[in-house]
């Protein structure tokens, strides 16, 4: 993970990637008004690197709306799981200069986005809904009206602000649309562009630009296919804060007002961000439990507090060990955490020892941390619900429950003794986030691994071919909310088969799949059907589920799929008790 | 010495290990050397040799000889 690859040093590194079926697969359609030749190969490239195996379709330069407006162009055929949209501000700058009159140049950012929302609109009613990928303007002036140009709406500065604006605006009316913030990433790049390709070739940027805007856009690509992270492990003596507070004593450490403690009271304002975002926070230190808490604890200018924190570990084992303790706890992959440290020695053992886990290499200083860090882009994300900001409460509640385990002898002892109840229901509107997420976000208890937007599952909830389940699950520890999402679609008739059937790991192993199964199998009937489909797509990460439907029951049929005959299934033995 | 610097520069812009360049090279010697890859060569020369060909002169090359030649200028200068 380098952000720093150039163009050919990016060219070579992914050349070394050998193609196999393990790679993710993508569609990806690429359109724009400038030379983007050089962008696509660096998308491709950087898309390898981070496992996924892309197939682009550039379409033909500044041919956008013939290829939208042709109901049989190949853009259709192609079926494209994103499109990118890179248009450049050169290319639109003539056209604004070729507007006769102020009150038509006043106008330009709002017929350039009804314009952009027509191309939108394009896919609607077709029988794939991509997503789209808008790159916002990148802001260049003409200085035409030099530093005035604010107050001339007329001016080409100001209506490249009121685009941008805008187009931020579109993403409430179209949920399947995404914005590239171009500006964000230029400027980071020592050559943004080379004029002698601008002017003779319309290569808008340098070949290094494209490759870094690449960079940050293909993480954005693996964030729709559910490459994302959720946790953040931190270590603390001069990571969190400056010093040792082992040696030092808990006023001498650096935070706040003392030293650099500035810098560390900027990091850590940060983590706290994203902990209420509803990236998990986890302490991993080596140091005795009750002095590294004392900090947490007691001073006053320490940003994070001890309930910020999902797990604490503070002890003498090896970092690795812990880590992998915190795993367990947490139940997410190792691909999903963050570690942070300024031990480069404790940093190349936890790499060695995880690979999957990413390490930064922050640097010496640490005034440098929060910009370093921040330039990772580590927390890309695709969605954002209410249940985000519950999640550390419901990791400490986990920690709890893995607590209690030793002390019973058997797990159906255990199962009973945490009291669960379970709410199951059709698909509600308000929890509509919250399920679209889940089908984003889960690996391992996910049958068919289909991940959908809000509005497939609007969708999905208002059509008459599909069954829909949602179950929230409690204990005595606490409240786990929505942690479970099943669909199921008509296939012929009395027959339903399993459209998606997903879990939260942080269920795993509680009997929820029972209490559901049951709970489905009596609507089943209700309805008069007769069998249920179902079928298990392999994925690198969903082993869990590889059994799961002849665990329930399931009897294999010839193509692939299982069935389970509703008329003879019997209720499956859990601990959870169904609400209302 | 150059050319020995430009053959590395165009086995990685030609993803090929194994071609070699001299002086009446052109680019019909090469299929990889089509006008894109010309592009993406003269980025790379720039960025090696850390020097700035003019607009113009890039147009009047007709071989590998030349390239060779407006380096060294810019190179002494």
């Amino acid at each position: 993970m380098n952000t720093r690859l150039d163009f050919r040093k990016l060219a070579k590194a992914s050349r070394k990637v050998k193609i196999t079926d393990t790679l993710t697969s993508l569609k990806i359609a690429v359109m724009g008004n400038h030379a983007l030749q050089f962008f696509s190969s660096a998308l491709r490239n950087q898309l390898l690197l981070l496992g996924i195996n892309p197939e682009i379709y550039e379409v033909g330069y500044n041919q956008i709306d013939i290829e939208l407006i042709d109901a049989d162009s190949k853009i259709y055929k192609f079926k494209p799981d994103v499109v990118i949209f890179f248009e450049s501000t050169f290319s639109i700058q003539n056209g604004f200069y070729k507007l006769d009159s102020d009150l038509k140049r006043m106008n330009f950012a709002k017929a350039t986005i009804d314009k952009i929302e027509q191309r939108i609109k394009y896919f609607d009613g077709k029988t794939f809904l991509p997503k789209i990928i808008y790159y916002s303007y990148e802001l260049v002036d003409d200085n035409v009206f030099g530093n005035y140009f604010a107050n001339v709406q007329s001016s080409f500065y100001y209506q490249l602000f009121q685009f941008n604006a805008k187009l931020l605006q579109l993403t409430e009316k179209f949920h399947n649309l995404y914005i590239f913030e171009i500006n964000k990433y230029l400027k980071q790049v020592k050559d943004t562009r080379n004029w002698t390709n601008v002017v003779v070739s319309d290569i808008h940027f340098s070949l290094d630009q494209f490759a870094y805007l690449a960079f940050h856009n293909a993480k954005m690509l693996s964030t729709f296919s559910g490459q994302f992270k959720k946790c953040i492990i931190l270590d603390l003596d001069n990571t969190l804060w400056g010093g040792i507070i082992g040696d030092d004593e808990i006023d001498n450490i650096e935070i706040g007002n003392l030293g650099i403690g500035k810098a560390f009271t900027r990091l850590q304002i940060w983590l706290k961000e994203l902990q209420k975002r509803g990236i998990i926070l986890a302490v991993c230190s080596k140091n005795e439990e009750k002095i590294a808490k004392l900090p947490f604890e007691k001073h006053p200018e320490m940003v994070l507090k001890l309930e910020d924190i999902s797990i604490f570990v503070a002890n003498w084992n090896n970092k690795a060990d812990n880590i992998r303790y915190i795993q367990k706890v947490l139940n997410i992959g190792f691909d999903s955490m963050v570690f942070l440290d300024d031990n480069p020695i404790e940093r190349d053992l936890v790499r060695q020892e995880i690979p999957e886990i990413t390490v930064p290499e922050l640097p010496k200083d640490p005034v440098d941390y929060y910009h370093f860090l921040v330039e990772l882009n580590l927390f890309d994300t695709v969605s954002y619900s209410k249940n985000d900001q519950n999640r550390t409460l419901q990791y400490q509640q986990e920690a709890l429950r893995m607590k209690a385990i030793p002390s019973l002898t058997n797990m159906n002892e255990y199962l009973e003794s945490l009291k669960m109840v379970g709410e199951i229901e059709a698909f509600q509107e308000h929890d509509v986030a919250r399920i679209a997420q889940l089908t984003q976000r889960s690996n391992q208890f996910n049958l068919r691994t289909i991940r959908y937007d809000t509005d497939d599952i609007l969708r999905i909830m208002k059509s008459s071919d599909f069954l829909t389940f949602s179950i929230k699950l409690k204990d005595k520890f606490g409240d786990y909310g929505l942690i479970s999402v099943i669909i199921l679609e008509k296939n012929g008739q009395n027959k339903y088969k399993i459209d998606t059937w997903i879990m939260s790991c942080r269920v795993l192993k509680k009997g929820v799949e029972f209490f559901a199964l049951n709970y489905i199998l009596k609507t089943l009937k209700e309805i008069g059907a007769t069998t249920l489909d179902g079928e298990y797509l392999a994925t690198k990460k969903n082993v869990p589920v590889k059994n799961l439907l002849q665990d329930l029951g399931f009897s294999k049929k010839e193509n692939g799929y299982s069935e389970l005959s509703v008329v003879k299934f019997k209720n499956i033995r859990n601990f959870i008790q169904q609400n209302k | 010495m150059i050319l020995d610097e430009l053959t590395n520069i165009f086995r990685d812009v030609f993803e090929d290990d194994d071609i070699h360049i001299e002086n009446t090279s052109t680019s019909d010697d090469f299929d990889e050397w089509d006008s894109l890859n010309h592009i993406y060569l003269v980025v790379e020369i720039e960025k090696h040799f850390k020097i700035k060909f003019s607009s113009r002169e890039i147009l009047q090359w007709n071989n590998v000889g030349d390239m060779v030649k407006s380096i060294e200028n810019l190179i002494v200068k």
